[in-house]
């Protein structure tokens, strides 16, 4: 009765399920109480329209650092430095979008196709080092982070503004942002960015999917040296999918540098955009599909998780843990796999 | 076979939702009881509408428990609550931020609970602090440590230079090397600030002590603190005054290492924004000669009393310094600071009161006080 789909369906429902029980648990043992806790979680996520406006543009970035990670997992890297190509991606994105006096048709597209480049630049270097040297992604793409953030604060501060702690606001031209949307959600900074992100998400599914090139990063994910004896360039397979994987994380970046914020400030520490979209990519399963529900989960539990002191006097921290505990169950999957197969079989 | 394991998964998933909302409702009954009548997001709108009046904050990324201006900032709340008995969820309240995005969200939150007046902790919140005074301007605002021009936001700023020049003081009266260093975070007109009052109260007692500047370049750097701390004290230096943040904590980590090799060395700490005798604590020792004392508490309390009393001071910016005693000198380390300082000290901050001395606010301001010695 459960096929092998179902079950890699049911394993991230119910990892979620017995992350808020364990959630619950703690608020119990802590003497908070749990229903109110998880009531004003929803209430601060989906309280009114400008709370469920906030959650979607919480949600939009996480999409995309979410497809970042599950794109390079998919042809069997590790792309830890999504945090550093969101950075890049935001700091090019205002920095086109104060630079350039244009109209909006070219210059808010501009600025979003900056994004995507800076964040394939930043995944090209680790997978150029991965395909040729054999050096690991996972160490060159930590050290990369820390390159990014300092390297953009330093140009925030010295170039693109003059000793200030953040750059000017980009003009209308090259934002994301909308009145309409703003007043529909009563003033939410909710943006076009969520469009950009859901068809992300559909690009990666073709490309994965339905085309020959998909088929090989696939293949390389599964063997390296089958592909490399079946007669695929395993490196140049290796490069691509960090410069796509690079590509989704700039976007990310932009979603935040010209959607949500409008200009970037000097940053005292890593976004955690990137780190975040880590958990999205492992609860969504590494699927385009998965990876929207998983951000949208992680969206409104973030927003979400702000009005549990107000609420119900809940640390906000009490989410983090929850959070932790469902990445911990969907990493433990063997136990509910085991748990549901044990169930299957003694249906038989 | 099958019916029965789902039977047993459904009554287990029964009973866990029965002991939940058992244990849920009897919680809430007590709730309800106390009378902190939070009930859910949106149960604060009815209560803070119905009270005279009502104050919240955003803390910045630090958090409520920040042990720095979060923390006191929300002391001067709870004050503030104390004296018009007010309590946390009624009346007064706060929000943490968890990232920069949440700034928003969280003012957004609090206007939508119907709070009457709500602070800004800290000038990383004056952009959302600009965005939402505009589409709220019904609210009032506060913004601490920055200036926000807006008809519904009250700026606060302290006048450091003022305590910097006083625990310059201490520090000339201290040294025995007649070299006192001075390390900043950020070069930036606000740790400016600190630099210019702190090299015109030393030069003022001794012309001819030298003071050596640098900066980290960083607040969350002790390891820069640490050497740039160990190279000043190596020279000769035997007081640091540190307007670094957490860089500081190396400042702080390097006197104690060398104190506690050479019990007998002459080597001292000036802290900041809080008094900071704790961090200096090695032993039976203490390396914080003093501390230069921000108290955003009282000038939270301030404003919100203002507010309160129908005084906002809107479009405003409101400096506090040694006159409000929100700018001070900590004297917690009672061996150190002699009587002879101490008098010292307060002598100085009489001067300054009184106006007989007009403390510089920036480099060059420094530079000219200096050569009018």
């Amino acid at each position: 009765m459960f096929s092998n789909r179902l079950v890699n369906i049911l394993i991230p429902i119910v990892s979620v399920f017995l992350g808020l029980l364990v959630g619950a648990f703690i608020m119990l043992g802590f003497g908070y109480n749990p229903l109110l806790g998880y009531l004003s979680l929803w209430n601060g996520a989906f309280g009114d329209s400008y709370f469920f406006g906030e959650t979607l543009r919480q949600v939009t970035p996480y999409i995309l650092s979410g497809l970042a990670v599950a794109f390079a997992f998919r042809t069997g890297l590790f792309n830890i430095g999504v945090e550093g190509q969101v950075i890049v991606g935001w700091l090019a994105s205002v920095w086109v979008g104060l630079a350039i006096d244009a109209p909006m048709i070219i210059h808010l597209p501009l600025a979003v196709l900056a994004a995507a480049l800076a964040g394939a630049a930043w995944g090209f270097l680790p997978g150029l080092l991965k395909a040729k040297l054999g050096v690991h992604e996972v160490i060159v793409t930590i050290m990369m982070n820390y390159i990014a953030l300092y390297t953009s604060n330093a140009l925030v501060r010295n170039v693109i503004s003059d000793g200030k702690d953040r750059t000017e606001r980009v003009p209308e031209t090259a934002s994301l942002t909308s009145e309409w949307l703003a007043s529909l959600t009563q003033y939410s900074r909710l943006h076009f960015g969520l469009l950009i992100a859901l068809f992300a998400a559909a690009v990666m599914w073709f490309l994965l999917n339905k085309t020959a090139r998909g088929y090989e990063l696939r293949a390389v994910g599964f063997n390296q040296d089958a592909s490399r004896y079946a007669g695929m360039n395993v490196g140049r397979n290796i490069i691509l999918s960090m410069v796509i994987s690079g590509a989704f994380a700039g976007l990310a970046g932009a979603m935040e540098g010209i959607g949500t914020f409008g200009y970037q400030s000097v940053k005292g520490g890593f976004t955690n955009i990137g780190f975040d979209g880590i958990a999205v990519a492992l609860l969504g399963g590494n699927a385009a599909i998965g990876v929207v529900l998983a951000a949208f989960l992680f969206g409104t539990l973030k927003i979400g998780a702000l009005n549990m002191p107000t609420g119900a006097g809940v640390p906000t921290e009490l989410v983090d843990i929850v959070i932790a505990m469902i990445i911990f169950f969907v990493a433990s999957s063997y136990m509910i796999r085991w748990f549901l197969l044990k169930i299957k079989k003694e249906g038989k | 076979m099958k019916n029965r394991r789902f039977l047993l998964v459904f009554s287990l998933l029964l009973a866990i939702g029965m002991i939940l909302g058992a244990c849920g409702s009897s919680e809430g009954g007590s709730n309800e009881s106390e009378g902190s009548g939070s009930d859910g997001g949106n149960g604060n709108s009815e209560e803070a509408s119905e009270g005279d009046f009502s104050v919240a904050m955003v803390t910045d990324v630090g958090g409520i428990d920040d042990k720095s201006f979060n923390q006191s900032a929300w002391e001067g709340l709870q004050a503030f609550g104390e004296e018009n008995g007010m309590e946390k969820g009624q009346g007064i309240d706060y929000a943490q931020s968890a990232s920069d995005a949440d700034y928003n969200t969280n003012l957004n939150r609090l206007v939508r609970s119907d709070y009457n007046l709500i602070f800004g902790i800290g000038f990383l919140l004056a952009p959302a602090i600009e965005e939402v005074a505009d589409q709220n301007p019904e609210t009032n605002f506060s913004i601490v440590d920055s200036v926000v021009e807006k008809d519904n936001v009250a700026s606060i700023v302290f006048k450091e230079h003022q305590g910097s020049f006083l625990v310059g003081v201490a520090a000339a009266m201290k040294t025995e090397s007649d070299q006192v260093g001075f390390i900043g975070g950020v070069d930036s007109d606000l740790i400016n600030k600190f630099e210019a009052g702190f090299r015109a109260g030393v030069k003022s007692v001794n012309p001819d002590i030298e003071v050596k500047v640098q900066y980290a370049g960083a607040f969350d750097a002790p390891d820069d603190g640490k050497a740039i701390a160990s190279n000043m004290y190596s020279q000769g230096v035997d007081v640091i005054y540190h307007a670094s943040g957490g860089t500081g904590n190396g400042v702080f980590a390097q006197a104690k290492d060398l104190k506690q090799n050479d019990p007998d060395r002459n080597v001292w700490v000036i802290g900041v924004d809080r008094d900071q005798h704790e961090e200096g604590q090695i032993g039976d020792m203490n390396v914080t000669l003093t501390s230069m004392v921000k108290r955003v508490d009282i000038a939270v309390q301030d404003i919100s009393t203002k507010a309160m009393n129908g005084e906002f001071p809107g479009g405003e910016v409101v400096e506090y310094g040694l006159e409000d005693d929100a700018i001070s000198v900590a004297t917690s380390n009672e061996e150190a600071m002699t009587d002879e300082i101490k008098t010292a000290v307060e002598d100085w901050k009489q001067k300054i009161v009184d106006g007989d001395v007009e403390v510089p606010s920036t480099q060059d301001e420094a530079k000219s006080f200096e050569d009018s010695l």
